[in-house]
């Protein structure tokens, strides 16, 4: 009788946790679809051709995000441009030459911190360097800043994706009598570019979406600028300045910049995902 | 015939020794190159210390200690202490793990356990998803959708619940702005949600199935061989994991700027306004006039990469245990 009693507590308390567990994704999903639905319901709202032929108005007037847009790409792509070779021969010292050595056990501790480091550090940092260097605000300095997020995210994911080239390719390289500089550049590099082209792109999914690094590095501009020397708008400062304003007109540009970040953040973790190669176990 | 082969492969020696000689010598130019770029990735972690240690030191000098134990942030009489929003980095994390923690294992054990096969990976994509959106649009959703929906249905109810017992009524005290700490702590638990359930899901799935089935046999229910079996194998992972997720939530900057109200003080109630070191650099950074100003934000810059430094590193020591323990069992 006792037995029953207890069978039957147990069995009650594993209904009880396993619905808690359904009902934990479902938190999970529901604001995910929360986000994804207000995104989109404001954001298609204010979505036109506007958008990406003008500059950002004065409240009260019609206008649209080209110069911003034209920021984000522009100091995105400096700083990827710059970062990715950066990561990748980092990447490849900690995965080929230094793979024990004590110099990269500390070099990847850095990194994952950096990888994880709270970005408002960075832009202070590049704040610190060259804003106060160069006497004013710039989309270099901008481009610098989100550089710094660039690398880590490219230095790990390199490292991981050479680490899973299996070591039988270098070796028979090597055995040919291919210098290791050659059996890295045409061998594990090929075999593992699949990896470290999604590795770039997280890093670009990453810095498109960053705002608190460009805050007081780029600034912001509220016309048309190509000159990397300049203050440049970038779109998710023009968000931030314009969400928190009181115009309802500049509420809605914010909205559409969100949409825009987000569409574009969203398909290129895609891209990454479909291209990512399966971890064996 | 022979002696000519023999005569032209003789000839060829030379040849060979100085493409050897050549392949070494670019060989050793990459590796310098490889070198080089790790160093500079060490570099620059030293460049971001020796950056805030020197920008924040006219603040050190001034105001000492009583930097991180004054409440004061007047800058008119440049009176500045990072107290309030130490307070608020503090506990706006706090809560967040407090939410994220359970439901994050939830999820993981969801994923592992509960879920059909066909939908683990669609599912546990979806929740990946929610650490892909940039931060600042969980700021714009927070402000414009999340807060006012908060304050109308949850907060106004919670501080009516709560009007009645003793602490507690401080602690859920009103008037329910919408915006404040909880509103904050809560954007950021679901921020940093699936960086707890995906790494608890990867540990949970490194249990050996022996294991899960022996229990099974002696007759445990799922969830006794959840909580007795696989959650103390992963449980270095699993805090790992939370580590990993509270560093983010330290540091994280545009969705708590958005909606924590951005108020130099403490309040005791938890739906008051207040402010994260964060928040307070991301507002304030470029009106900051005057040397001490700034100076100040960088310092608040300084002690929060002290504090994400110190639980960064402990979540990464608690993890590289965990892989080591993996690689070896294998």
């Amino acid at each position: 009788m006792m037995n029953k009693a207890l069978y039957a507590r147990r069995k009650l308390w594993n209904g009880f946790f396993l619905v808690l567990s359904v009902l934990a994704a479902t938190f999970g999903l529901i604001w995910l679809g929360f986000i994804l639905g207000a995104l989109f319901y404001n954001g298609v709202a204010a979505f036109s051709s506007r958008l990406f032929l003008e500059m950002t108005p004065p409240p009260g007037e019609n206008g649209g995000l080209a110069n911003a847009i034209l920021g984000s790409v522009m100091m995105s792509a400096l700083a990827v441009l710059a970062g990715t070779p950066l990561g990748l021969f980092a990447g490849t010292y900690l995965a080929e030459y230094g793979r024990y050595t004590r110099l990269a056990f500390f070099v990847r501790f850095v990194n994952d911190i950096l990888l994880s480091a709270p970005s408002i550090i960075t832009g202070l940092f590049t704040y610190e360097i060259l804003v106060v260097k160069m006497g004013h605000f710039s989309a270099w300095a901008g481009a610098a800043s989100l550089m710094v997020i660039v690398v880590p995210v490219v230095v790990r994911t390199t490292e991981n994706m050479l680490l899973l080239v299996p070591n039988g390719l270098r070796e028979a390289a090597a055995a040919l009598g291919a210098p290791l500089s050659s059996v890295i550049q045409s061998v594990t590099w090929r075999a593992a570019r699949a990896g470290i082209v999604t590795g770039v792109l997280l890093a670009i999914a990453r810095i498109s979406g960053e705002t608190a690094p460009l805050l007081f590095t780029a600034l912001n501009n509220q016309f048309w600028s190509s000159d990397p020397n300049a203050p440049m708008a970038s779109l998710p400062v023009v968000i931030f300045q314009f969400a928190m304003s009181p115009y309802e007109d500049w509420h809605r540009l914010a909205w559409a910049g969100a949409l825009l970040i987000t569409a574009t953040v969203l398909t290129i973790s895609i891209i990454a995902r479909i291209l990512q190669p399966k971890r064996s176990h | 015939m022979a002696d000519i082969a023999l005569v032209e492969q003789m000839s060829r020696v030379p040849e060979r020794t100085l493409a050897v000689r050549k392949g070494g010598a670019r060989d050793t130019r990459f590796r310098l190159l490889t070198l080089v770029a790790a160093l500079i990735v060490l570099a620059i972690f030293a460049g971001v210390m020796a950056s805030l240690v020197i920008g924040a030191m006219p603040a050190i000098k001034q105001f000492g200690w009583s930097f991180v134990t004054s409440e004061a942030w007047n800058p008119v009489t440049e009176k500045f202490g990072a107290l309030a929003s130490i307070y608020g980095t503090l506990v706006t994390s706090m809560l967040a793990m407090l939410v994220a923690v359970p439901v994050g294992i939830g999820i993981a054990i969801f994923l592992t356990e509960i879920c059909p096969r066909p939908l683990r990976r669609p599912i546990g994509i979806a929740i990946e998803l929610l650490a892909g959106i940039p931060s600042i649009i969980y700021g714009i959703w927070g402000l414009f959708i999340f807060a006012p929906w908060f304050q109308e249905h949850v907060q106004t109810r919670m501080v009516d619940a709560f009007a009645d017992i003793p602490y507690l009524r401080d602690v859920f005290a009103g008037p329910p702005y919408g915006i404040g700490i909880f509103t904050a702590a809560l954007i950021l638990s679901i921020m940093v949600l699936p960086f707890i359930s995906a790494v608890t899901r990867d540990v949970f799935e490194t249990v050996p199935s022996v294991l899960k089935e022996a229990a099974h046999g002696l007759g445990c229910t799922t969830w006794e061989v959840m909580w007795r079996v696989v959650l103390p194998f992963a449980r270095s992972g699993v805090v790992g994991g939370a580590m990993l997720a509270l560093g983010r939530a330290l540091g994280e900057t545009m969705a708590v700027t958005f909606v924590i109200g951005n108020a130099h003080h403490i309040q005791g109630s938890i739906f008051a306004p207040g402010t994260t070191i964060s928040a307070t650099i991301a507002n304030e950074f470029t009106e900051a006039v005057g040397d001490l100003y700034l100076s100040s934000l960088v310092e608040m810059g300084l002690i929060l990469f002290f504090i994400t430094f110190i639980v960064l590193a402990s979540a990464q020591l608690m993890l590289r245990a965990l892989e080591a323990r993996a690689g070896s069992a294998t």
